[in-house]
C-alpha cells in the first residue's frame, strides 16, 4: 500500500523547503517533490542582500541549502519527480510523476515557483546556452575576459549585471529609459554608476541577437531616433521578469489571467486541503524572505486543516451512534449556554453522541453543512443530516429533534 | 567515464572513431550536479555502445567555448569526431537521450 502524506509540497524553492520545516516540525509526514535540485531561482541568485539576518558574504545557493537541510534535519522527505497529472478532490489527493509514481497526500502545497521570461527576439531563442543566459550564476565562468550585454534594468537586472561585472570584462546594460533612470532601487543604481567595468546605452532596446552557432553582436534601436546600431558581445544575459510554472495547474486550481494562482490569506487555493505559496502566487512581493512566509503560512494551514478533518471524522463520520453536533464560538454567550443545554436535555440518554465544533475555526465544514447562525445544532447520521435546530433554542425544540431519530 | 581535459580531448574525442557522448558539467552548475547519477547510469547501462566522457566546462572554458558550448549543462554526441547532436539545458531528457543514443549506434 502507498503511503499517505500529511502534507505534500509540490516545488523545493524556499517556499516550499519553508512549508517542510514547518510541516515536519509539528510532526507531519512532509515530503517536497522537486524536480531538479532544491533552491529555486534564488539557488541561480548569487547576489542576496535583502533575507534578514543573511547580508555578510549570504549568497543564494548557500542559503538555500541552509533551507534544505532545516527542512530535511526536522524529518521532510526529498523526492526527486516531476508532478504531470493530478486528483485534487476528495480528503486523499493523488498526484502523478512524468514515470508514472503516484503519490497520495491528505494536503498539498503548490510550490511551483517562476522561471525568467523570454522575449522572444531575433536569434535568442537559436542562441540559449551559446551566449544567450537567463541566469548569471550558471553562466557567468563562460565570459570570463569577455563582453556581455545586460537586457533589463530593476533590481534582479542591475544585481546580477553587478555579479557578472566580477568575471566579463566589459557589462553593457540596454535601458529603454532617459539616462540616469532605473527601475531597480536606488541603491543599486549607485553602486552600478560608480562600477567602472559597467556601462549602459540609455534609450534604447535589443531588436536582434547576431551569431551562427554562437552570440556576435547585438542590434540596438534607439527608441528616439529609430537608429540602428550593431555591438559586438560575446553574451545576452535576460533579466526581464518571471512568469509563474503554473501550466500543470490548469484546470486544478484557479489562476489568474496572467496564470498566477490564486489564494486567500491562509494561502488556501479553491480545492479544499490545497494550498499555494511563493512567486507563482498573486502576490505583492515576490522575494525569498515573502515565499518563506507564505510556506509557514500554509504548513500551519494544512495542520489546522488536518486537525479539524481527523477530529470531525473520528467524533461524527465514524461515530457508531447519531451524533448531536454543535456549531459554537466561544465568542458568543448563547452558544456557549448551548452546551450545557445540550447535555441538559440529552440527560445521559445513551442512544446520542455529542460534539461541538468552533464554527469560525472550522469554517469548511460549517459551510458544507450551510450552517448561517451560532449556535445551530445538527442531527447526524453517520454524516447524513437528519434534522437540523438554527439559532438559541428552547429546551423543547432540541428535544424534538431528539425524538425525530426513530 | 573518462574525464576529459584540453590535454586528452583531442585524441579521446576528436581523433576517436565511433561514438562518443561527451556531458559538459561543472561543479557550480546545480542541474549538472542533479543529472550526475543519471549520466553515469547511462553511461554503465550503454557500455559498448558508445564512449562516455565528462568535461568540466569551468576549469576548461576555452575547450568548452571552442566546442560551441557557452551555458551549462550540454550534452554532446560525436561521430567518428564530428559534432552530431547537442542536448541543451532545456532539451535535456534522459529518455530522450537514451533514444538518441540508439539511433546514433544503431
Amino acid at each position: 500500500m502507498t503511503e499517505i502524506y500529511d502534507v505534500l509540497i509540490v516545488g523545493g524553492g524556499p517556499g516550499g523547503l519553508a512549508a517542510g520545516v514547518y510541516g515536519s516540525r509539528a510532526k507531519l509526514k512532509t515530503a517536497v517533490i522537486e524536480k531538479g535540485r532544491p533552491g529555486g531561482q534564488a539557488a541561480t541568485t548569487e547576489e542576496l542582500v535583502n533575507y534578514p539576518g543573511y547580508f555578510r558574504d549570504a549568497t543564494g545557493p548557500q542559503l538555500m541549502t541552509n533551507f534544505r537541510e532545516h527542512a530535511e534535519h526536522f524529518g521532510t522527505t526529498l523526492i526527486r519527480d516531476t508532478i504531470v497529472d493530478m486528483q485534487l478532490d476528495g480528503a486523499v489527493k493523488t498526484l502523478r510523476g512524468k514515470d508514472g509514481a503516484e503519490y497520495q497526500a491528505k494536503t498539498v502545497i503548490f510550490s511551483p515557483g517562476a522561471e525568467p521570461r523570454t522575449l522572444d527576439i531575433p536569434g535568442e531563442r537559436k542562441l540559449r546556452g551559446k551566449g544567450v543566459s537567463y541566469c548569471a550564476t550558471c553562466d557567468a565562468d563562460f565570459f570570463e575576459e569577455l563582453d556581455v550585454i545586460v537586457i533589463g534594468n530593476g533590481d534582479a537586472a542591475i544585481e546580477e549585471a553587478e555579479y557578472l561585472t566580477k568575471f566579463a570584462e566589459s557589462v553593457t546594460i540596454i535601458v529603454i529609459h532617459d539616462e540616469g533612470i532605473l527601475d531597480c532601487n536606488k541603491a543599486s543604481a549607485e553602486k552600478a554608476f560608480e562600477n567602472e567595468k559597467l556601462h549602459f546605452i540609455w534609450n534604447s532596446v535589443l531588436e536582434e541577437i547576431v551569431g551562427d552557432e554562437l552570440v556576435e553582436a547585438v542590434r540596438v534601436k534607439n527608441v528616439k531616433t529609430n537608429e540602428i546600431s550593431e555591438l559586438e558581445t560575446n553574451g545576452v544575459f535576460f533579466f526581464v521578469g518571471t512568469i509563474p510554472r503554473t501550466d500543470f495547474l490548469k484546470g486544478h486550481v484557479a489562476l489568474n489571467q496572467q496564470g498566477y494562482i490564486i489564494t486567500n490569506e491562509l494561502m488556501e487555493t479553491d480545492v479544499d486541503g490545497v494550498y499555494a505559496v511563493g512567486d507563482a502566487r498573486v502576490k505583492f512581493l515576490r522575494q525569498v524572505v515573502t515565499a518563506a512566509a507564505d510556506g509557514a503560512i500554509a504548513a500551519v494551514a494544512a495542520e489546522k486543516y488536518l486537525a479539524e478533518m481527523e477530529a470531525f471524522n473520528t467524533q461524527v463520520l465514524q461515530a457508531d451512534k447519531p451524533v448531536l453536533l454543535l456549531f459554537w464560538a466561544p465568542q458568543l454567550q448563547e452558544s456557549v449556554d448551548a452546551i450545557s443545554q445540550l447535555e441538559r436535555v440529552l440527560d445521559g440518554n445513551s442512544a446520542f453522541k455529542q460534539a461541538k465544533l468552533d464554527t469560525y475555526r472550522n469554517k469548511k465544514t460549517a459551510a458544507a453543512y450551510n450552517v448561517q447562525q451560532i449556535p445551530t445544532v445538527l442531527l447526524l447520521d453517520h454524516g447524513r443530516e437528519l434534522g437540523r435546530v438554527e439559532g438559541a433554542a428552547a429546551d423543547e425544540q432540541l428535544s424534538a429533534l431528539l425524538g425525530s431519530y426513530k | 567515464m573518462i574525464e576529459l581535459t584540453k590535454e586528452n580531448f583531442e585524441a579521446e574525442v576528436k581523433q576517436a572513431a565511433g561514438l562518443v557522448f561527451v556531458d559538459f558539467w561543472s561543479p557550480k552548475c546545480g542541474q549538472c550536479m542533479e543529472l550526475l547519477p543519471d549520466v553515469e547510469a547511462l553511461a554503465e547501462k550503454n557500455a559498448g555502445k558508445a564512449k562516455f566522457c565528462k568535461l568540466d566546462a569551468a576549469a576548461n572554458r576555452r575547450l568548452a567555448i571552442a566546442e560551441k558550448v557557452m551555458g551549462l549543462p550540454v550534452f554532446n554526441f560525436y561521430k567518428d569526431g564530428e559534432r552530431v547532436f547537442s542536448f541543451d539545458k532545456d532539451s535535456i531528457d534522459m529518455a530522450a537521450v537514451q533514444a538518441k543514443l540508439d539511433e546514433l549506434a544503431g
